[in-house]
């Protein structure tokens, strides 16, 4: 029989890990979108949030300074890395924006671990939100609850970002059709730039959130990373709903599976991907377009 | 400069080849005989050098996935383990007495997985590729640490590999560590190197590279380019399970973090490392991260950070040495012998005076077999298509278009701009599929068909934007169309010479000639003056030896001089088969076509003679806007 309270608490896993995986999404999906580059690296970059954010806690003890830092850390890591070295691979194969990305994410991984040894790291959620909440029919982590409010915040920051604002709509454009958009005299250079920043500060940020969840260490973003690929391609790449859509069902799928048996999680993920690619080869929300 | 350099030694990689067909195999064969009594002066531990031919074997099949095919996988784990676990558990728990048929045993089973996984991941392209083998991997990491873990071990492995051991009768070998496993691995590592020499240089090798270099055209010459992506996947997953399997063997334990995404990472790291492309590149990656991790760590005392120091040279190499090692020593070679300069001049045009020319072609054509049709003397309808139309959402591209074109005729198409003349060729050759209507090409239903099997059966499209294989040479070039109409959409001749298919040399030879090419046959497409480019699309259709052919405007952005020897060109391949030709050279086509059909917002707006359209007010008004001009004939 099934423990209902178990799986109520369950499903709020999911929810929690949903949302943190569709901002994750977010972010890799409108670089994808703008640049044409999948950022291989964009664990590293989750991982990175939490770093800088575990830093900034040690030195002011405060939780919002830290969340704060972590995202403008990996946002100036983000920008830098754009200037630097991606720009330089906008026109060459996919496989070497591929390659190259790998290869940064391993340079932050293991320079990370030198720095901060393999050893996790802890960073407590803030005072207000520690402790258990009663729903009435069962307790429940504060923290997990407080996540899935304030990844919907930033969810919702990101959705004004994209959908109100002038970069939003030529982010949007260039997705649907980036030659246009430069033939337009818009600088997409500049625009490129500043999109791979917010896209890697959506997961720092995540990155800094999920830091009181599950401790730290240097690998934490690798299995993201994989996570992240499934959100995408159940979702559609490029697709900003798409990722929130998948990921709250990547989230859903791992939590409930893993109540009944953690080993088989990746393998019900894989399974909806699989459906996902035959019944629809371009996402539950994605177009027929770029490849 | 680096890439004529680049290109240089790849034509002198591709002469080689040809030349001294075993030197490769003999150096290789040196190579592996000599390291044992070299390597260890230079700092190799034995069981180092065993690890680097095992990394090597995997990557063989990897650089054909990724260097040959373009699919760059980062789940190629899953094929290691499982060919490694399958042969570890036969030969530990279910008491197979036989180590080489245990690796066999595995490598099978890698390959078959790999096919399945195949059939999934090859569903899509580029990065959807990587991301999907990415996920794929994890899975059976996680299923090999749990559901499965009674027969893997879990998280301990399988312990107690044996060593292989040949009883030979009269003596008994056995290979145990260190250089006396090392034989056996380089036995093993020198057989892979000889079969992967014959996939690169067989006909499915050849069509491999098309795949990478224009998937597109590799499709619409008439490959089956999914089955041929399979393939080499499969490929893939053979070389890994078997490399999995000899990993156990190596470390007399099978462990599983063969199964982890750093293993694959691993992988790409060191193919990239030490070049993409090259075969050897996986092996010499290897070797220089295996040696890095030992003298960082030992020698310099860096301990954990060996990991980022490689991280860094990985990231440099991609950056500044796109072919790896191997490529870069390549280039400097080619630097060194200063051969570049030859072949980075393009020689003007053709030396052919333009009248000689047509004359040779003339000569030519008349030896040239005539495709069935035309020599049956058939006669009637060879294209008929009825009621076409095309609508993209709220726009009709074409509109309920009739059109037949007879056996042997050549028929013009003009039209303004956007009178949907590009978008009819589409339809017609399957690239796009038509709202309504219907198809028949030589009496068959072809509407709704791929554009692979319209071209298998024989009417095959010249592009406007010209769509060739830009990494190959002019001859590769047509080798890959003429491969498509001698050995069909798909067949799996791994282990044939490109050379030894008949029927290939003559028909390659008269395609370069029709195309006045034959001069420059090892001259990479990318260094070709645009005439001559444009003069190797017509070639690659021309190589699939069409009945019909079809040519979107084969004379735009052609000087006057090239447009001159196009027509006479055109002019001489028409003898033999039908053609349909658009372009907005109305000289030219008045002169070339015996009937003309005028296109306008999507219809067929008047078909006659050159000189019925000429003359034909409506086609004067559809051009000139209503003024009552003469066309400029």
């Amino acid at each position: 029989m099934i423990n209902w309270p178990n799986f109520i608490s369950q499903v709020f896993n999911g929810l929690a890990l949903g949302a943190l995986l569709a901002l994750i999404s977010s972010g890799l999906t409108i670089i994808y979108g703008t640049l044409g580059v999948l950022n291989l690296a964009h664990g590293a970059m989750f991982m990175l949030g939490g770093y800088a954010g575990y830093v900034a806690f040690q030195y002011t003890g405060s939780f919002i300074v830290a969340v704060i830092a972590g995202s403008l850390f990996v946002m100036i890591v983000g920008v830098v890395m754009e200037r630097v070295i991606i720009r330089h691979f906008y026109h060459r194969p996919h496989e070497d924006q591929l390659l190259v990305t790998f290869g940064l994410g391993i340079c932050f991984v293991e320079l990370v671990r030198l720095v901060f040894s393999s050893d996790s790291k802890l960073v407590p959620p803030p005072p207000l939100f520690q402790g258990i909440t009663s729903l009435g029919f069962m307790f429940y982590p504060t923290y997990r609850l407080a996540v899935v409010g304030i990844v919907a915040a930033a969810l919702g920051a990101l959705f004004v970002v994209l959908y109100r604002t002038r970069l939003g709509m030529i982010v949007r454009a260039g997705i649907e059709d980036s030659v246009m958009v430069d033939s337009l005299g818009i600088n997409v250079y500049r625009v490129f730039m500043i999109v791979f920043g917010i896209g890697a500060m959506a997961a720092g940020f995540a990155g800094i959130v999920n830091a009181p969840v599950v401790s730290l260490t240097p690998g934490v973003g690798d299995d993201i990373l994989v996570e992240t690929f499934v959100v995408v391609v159940i979702g559609g790449v490029g697709s900003f709903p798409g990722a929130i859509l998948g990921g709250l069902i990547a989230g859903e799928i791992i939590s409930i599976t893993s109540m009944f048996n953690p080993g088989y999680a990746y393998v019900m993920l894989f399974a909806a991907m699989v459906l996902v690619l035959v019944v629809r080869p371009h996402g539950l929300l994605g177009t027929q377009g770029r490849e | 400069m680096a890439c004529s350099a680049r290109r240089a030694a790849n034509e002198r990689g591709h002469l080689m080849l040809k030349q001294r067909p075993f030197l490769i195999e003999t150096l290789t064969a040196i190579g592996l005989v000599i390291a044992p009594f070299v390597l260890p002066h230079l700092g190799f531990a034995p069981n180092t050098v065993n690890r680097i031919l095992v990394w090597g074997l995997f990557g063989l099949g990897f650089d054909i996935l990724f260097g040959f095919t373009g699919l760059l996988s980062f789940g190629q784990s899953a094929f290691y383990g499982t060919g490694g676990f399958v042969a570890a558990y036969l030969l530990t728990r279910a008491g197979f007495p036989n180590v080489v048929l245990a690796l066999i045993i595995g490598m099978i089973a890698a390959a078959a997985v790999g096919y399945l996984v195949g059939l999934i991941a090859l569903r899509r392209t580029g990065i959807y590729f990587s991301m999907i083998t990415v996920a794929i991997a994890e899975v059976f990491f996680f299923v090999e640490f749990n559901p499965l873990s009674a027969w893997t071990g879990g998280e301990n492995g399988l312990p107690g590999v044996p060593t292989p051991s040949f009883d030979l009768g009269f003596v008994n070998i056995h290979f145990t560590t260190g250089w006396s496993l090392y034989q056996f691995l380089a036995l093993c590592y020198f057989i892979g190197v000889v079969i992967a020499l014959r996939i690169v240089r067989s006909p499915v090798g050849a069509v491999l590279s098309a795949i990478r270099d224009n998937p597109l055209r590799a499709t619409a010459v008439g490959h089956n380019i999914h089955a041929y992506k399979l393939t080499a996947f499969v490929i893939a997953a053979a070389y890994a399970g078997f490399a999995g399997g000899l990993l156990g063997v190596l470390q007399a334990f099978m462990p599983p973090d063969a199964f982890t995404f750093d293993t694959s990472g691993q992988l790409v790291m060191q193919t990239a490392i030490g070049g993409r492309g090259t075969l050897f590149g996986p092996l010499v990656g290897a070797a220089i991260w295996l040696f890095l991790q030992d003298f960082l760590q030992a020698a310099l005392g860096l301990g954990a950070a060996w990991k980022l120091v490689l991280g860094v040279i990985f990231v440099l190499l991609v950056c500044f040495l796109r072919r790896g090692i191997i490529g870069g020593l390549e280039d400097l070679y080619g630097r060194l012998t200063g051969k570049s300069a030859k072949h980075a001049e393009p020689e003007e045009s053709s030396p052919v005076p333009v009248a000689d020319a047509a004359e040779v072609m003339a000569a030519l054509v008349a030896d040239t077999p005539k495709p069935s049709s035309v020599r049956d003397g058939r006669t009637g309808p060879i294209l008929q298509a009825t009621g076409l139309t095309k609508r993209y959402g709220g726009l009709v591209a074409n509109s309920d278009i009739d059109f037949t074109v007879n056996y042997g005729e050549l028929r013009g198409i003009i039209g303004p701009n956007g009178a949907g003349k590009s978008t009819f060729f589409k339809m017609l050759t399957c690239e796009v599929h038509p709202t309504s209507g219907t198809i028949l090409f030589e009496g068959r239903d072809i509407t709704g068909t791929s554009v692979t099997d319209v071209c298998q059966h024989g009417l095959t499209k010249s592009y406007q934007v010209n769509q060739l294989f830009t990494g190959l040479t002019v001859r590769e070039n047509v080798v890959i169309a003429a491969l498509a109409k001698l050995r069909g959409k798909f067949r799996l001749d791994l282990f044939r010479s490109v050379d030894s298919i008949p029927g290939l040399t003559e028909l390659v030879k008269r395609t370069l000639e029709l195309v006045n090419l034959s001069s420059r046959p090892d001259t990479p497409v990318s260094e070709l003056a645009y005439g001559e480019k444009r003069r190797l699309e017509i070639g690659l259709a021309l190589a699939t030896s069409p009945s019909l052919l079809l040519l979107d405007e084969p004379l735009a952005g052609m000087s006057p001089r090239e447009r001159v020897e196009t027509v006479k060109l055109l002019k001489s391949i028409s003898r033999d088969r039908t053609m349909i030709i658009i372009d907005h050279d109305m000289d030219a086509l008045f002169e070339l076509a015996e009937r003309v059909t005028v296109l306008q917002e999507g219809r067929v707006l008047v078909e006659g003679t050159p000189d019925e359209i000429k003359n034909s007010t409506a086609v004067q008004e559809a051009y000139l806007g209503g003024v009552h001009g003469v066309l400029d004939a």
